[in-house]
């Protein structure tokens, strides 16, 4: 418990850290979104409409980086991020919340599935070395060293078209509204399947091969040979003596991919032009929209802090040897 | 005495074809009910694999290149255990034979309780067993060895060396096999943790009635814990004899060797030589006998032909045997 209390303590602190620089971190980039709307109208702006720019922004009164530092705070706990300059007026944490549902459904099951069959495969392929599973490594090294990007683009290159069955852009048909209804979910249902696969086939092949690797360290450890000795079955020994302790480093894999979630497949979302959180951040970073990219990476640390945290928690679970009051 | 284990022929390889190393060769050994059978040897000289070979547990790329191991069940006839189904096999295995490794250390899974790897065995061998007893028989072998059985709960890292070594010991112990090998049981521990356990092992011996293969390189401990002695070398069995006797009178130049590389306890002091050299090279074994370029004693047949074990000449040569040019043999064993 002592334990447990520590990690939360830790996790709070790193927050802190991670919330501050992320406040600092986009006012030190030079240049700000005024500068970068004269630039995009070429001049042909006047003196006063640029200052009521900066009244428009709230980029208006001197306060010190300190004070607006304070206000960040305040606004933070009451969960106003403030405004979105590109998406003007709508509020942060509006765009925010009409964005995560599509990444966090498309990316989060496409991880969970991949680290599901990746990781059987993995515990087949290390258990029966030398078979024919064996001829996948080669395969699954060439794709887990593609880019997901790359492997995107030459998906849509080759898969869609105006004939074919997946839409090369997009997160749903535009024709259609947002509901729960039998027109929109097939519809977002197939266009999420190309960047889906794309996740899929280059991330899965980590699974494999690390999982496949564990199992054949662990395959030659002394307690399996003793577990064989025991006369137990084949399936208690791969499953319980050598899987289980197998899956250890991988759970912790998939804990931070979890976390990475967000922030990981920024350019699936942008290849597919997906109404993602990474489709948003390209069109902040584009505009220098401080409260967006600010908005975005906080979700992104938090949801990297919480993954963590829970790797913290199912190693405690899993491994006895890391329960240090046990 | 009736035998329980016999051993005939065993060759055991690693890899196959003309690169296979040939790391037991041509083993004849016999093991008699409840007694304790050393086996003894430098590293390499095939003792370990002697012991996978017998209860099938070579990792690849070992095999049985040829050879029996015939068990003799208390009730019921003999069988080869080599010939065994997948399933008879895994029967077979811990009911009957039970092994003891040498990593003391390594030998209980991390992630499970010991209690969960006392009962998994009870569970596989007799699944109609209640979940009840299971435990009771755990918390049974645990008191047996020495253990606390309120300390079924814990996880292996919570305990020290020698009680992981005593929980192999008793997990051994909890199916009454015939036949317990003892692979470098104590290697990994003190020399007072060594006797204790050892001491203990005996003991259990004695009450429970099993018979013991115990193998090590320490042929101190064996001469005061076993009944009989088997010196290996090379892959081969170079000598087997009663403890005693091997103690007092080894004949192979090789047992000698041994036996001076370690001072005795008590008895007259003698001086430590050791033997020169290393052990042989298993992927190039020598001609002939293959401690031949070691021995002082080599002499012209040597080099050239394999000594065959069998009863020597001696007075008390009908309960030993040797495989030496310089006891030559009438009466060949196997």
């Amino acid at each position: 418990m002592k334990y447990f209390l520590q990690r939360i303590a830790f996790y709070l602190f790193t927050a802190w850290a991670a919330i501050t620089l992320n406040f600092f971190i986009p006012r030190l980039v030079p240049g700000d979104p005024v500068q970068s709307l004269i630039a995009k109208f070429r001049g042909q702006l006047s003196t006063e409409a640029i200052n009521s720019l900066y009244v428009l922004f709230g980029l208006d009164d001197d306060k010190g980086l300190w004070a607006q530092y304070i206000d960040y705070w305040k606004q933070l706990f009451q969960g106003d991020l403030g405004l979105s300059f590109t998406f003007f007026p709508s509020p942060v944490s509006q765009i925010i919340s009409d964005a995560l549902p599509w990444t966090v459904l498309l990316v989060g099951i496409t991880t969970v599935i991949s680290f599901l069959i990746g990781t059987s495969l993995g515990v087949l392929a290390g258990w029966r070395r030398g078979s024919w599973t064996d001829g996948l490594l080669p395969v699954t090294t060439f794709f887990s060293s593609v880019p997901y990007f790359w492997l995107g683009i030459i998906a849509i290159y080759l898969l869609t078209g105006p004939d074919s069955f997946f839409p090369s852009s997009g997160g749903f048909d535009s024709a259609l509204i947002p509901a729960w209804d039998q027109y929109f979910i097939p519809s977002a249902l197939q266009h999420s399947l190309l960047p889906a696969l794309t996740i899929l086939i280059s991330s899965v092949s980590g699974w494999i091969l690390s999982m496949r690797n564990m199992m054949v360290t662990v395959s030659s450890e002394d307690y399996i040979t003793v577990a064989h000795a025991k006369g137990l079955s084949e399936r208690r020994v791969a499953v319980s003596y050598a899987a289980r302790n197998a899956l250890l480093p991988n759970i912790s894999g998939f804990a931070l991919s979890l976390g990475f979630i967000v922030g990981g497949t920024l350019l699936v979302e942008i290849v597919f032009s997906y109404p993602g959180l990474g489709f948003i951040l390209l069109q902040a970073l584009g505009a220098k929209d401080y409260p967006l990219m600010q908005g975005i990476f906080l979700v992104i640390t938090i949801s990297v802090l919480v993954a963590n945290l829970v790797a913290d928690l199912a190693y405690l679970l899993l491994d006895p040897r890391t329960r240090k009051d046990g | 005495m009736e035998p329980v284990l016999e051993i005939r022929n065993l060759n055991v390889d690693y890899g196959l074809g003309d690169r296979a190393v040939h790391a037991v060769r041509d083993v004849n050994l016999t093991l008699h009910r409840g007694e304790v059978l050393g086996l003894a040897g430098e590293s390499g000289s095939g003792k370990s694999t002697l012991a996978y070979g017998l209860t099938r547990l070579l990792a690849p790329p070992g095999v049985i290149s040829g050879g029996e191991v015939i068990y003799h069940p208390e009730q019921g006839d003999p069988y080869d255990v080599l010939g065994l189904s997948d399933n008879a096999l895994r029967a077979f295995r811990w009911a009957e034979t039970a092994i003891v490794f040498q990593g003391a250390m390594n030998s209980l899974n991390p992630v499970h309780k010991i209690s969960t790897q006392l009962t998994d065995v009870l569970k596989a061998h007799d699944p109609k067993m209640s979940d009840h007893s299971r435990k009771a028989r755990a918390r049974e072998m645990l008191k047996l060895v020495g253990i606390s059985p309120d300390r079924m709960d814990a996880y292996p890292h919570q305990l020290s060396g020698g009680m992981r070594q005593r929980v192999m010991i008793g997990m051994a112990l909890i199916l009454q096999p015939q036949v317990v090998i003892m692979d470098e049981p104590t290697t990994a521990l003190d020399v007072v943790m060594q006797r204790q356990i050892l001491g203990q092992l005996i003991e259990l011996r004695e009450r429970l009635g099993f018979s013991v293969v115990f193998i090590t390189h320490d042929l101190s401990l064996l001469v005061e814990f076993s009944n009989r002695i088997a010196i290996m070398y090379g892959g081969r069995i170079v000598e087997e004899a009663p403890a005693a006797t091997i103690y007092r009178d080894a004949l192979h130049p090789y047992s000698r060797g041994l036996l001076s590389s370690f001072p005795a306890l008590r008895g007259a002091r003698r001086e430590l030589t050791g033997i020169p050299g290393s052990p042989p090279d298993l992927a190039g074994m020598p001609s002939g006998c293959s401690f031949h370029p070691r021995c002082p004693k080599a002499f012209e047949p040597c080099p050239t032909h394999i000594p065959v074990l069998g009863r020597p000449g001696t007075p008390d040569g009908a309960a030993r045997s040797v495989a030496c040019w310089l006891h030559p043999t009438e009466q060949p064993v196997g």
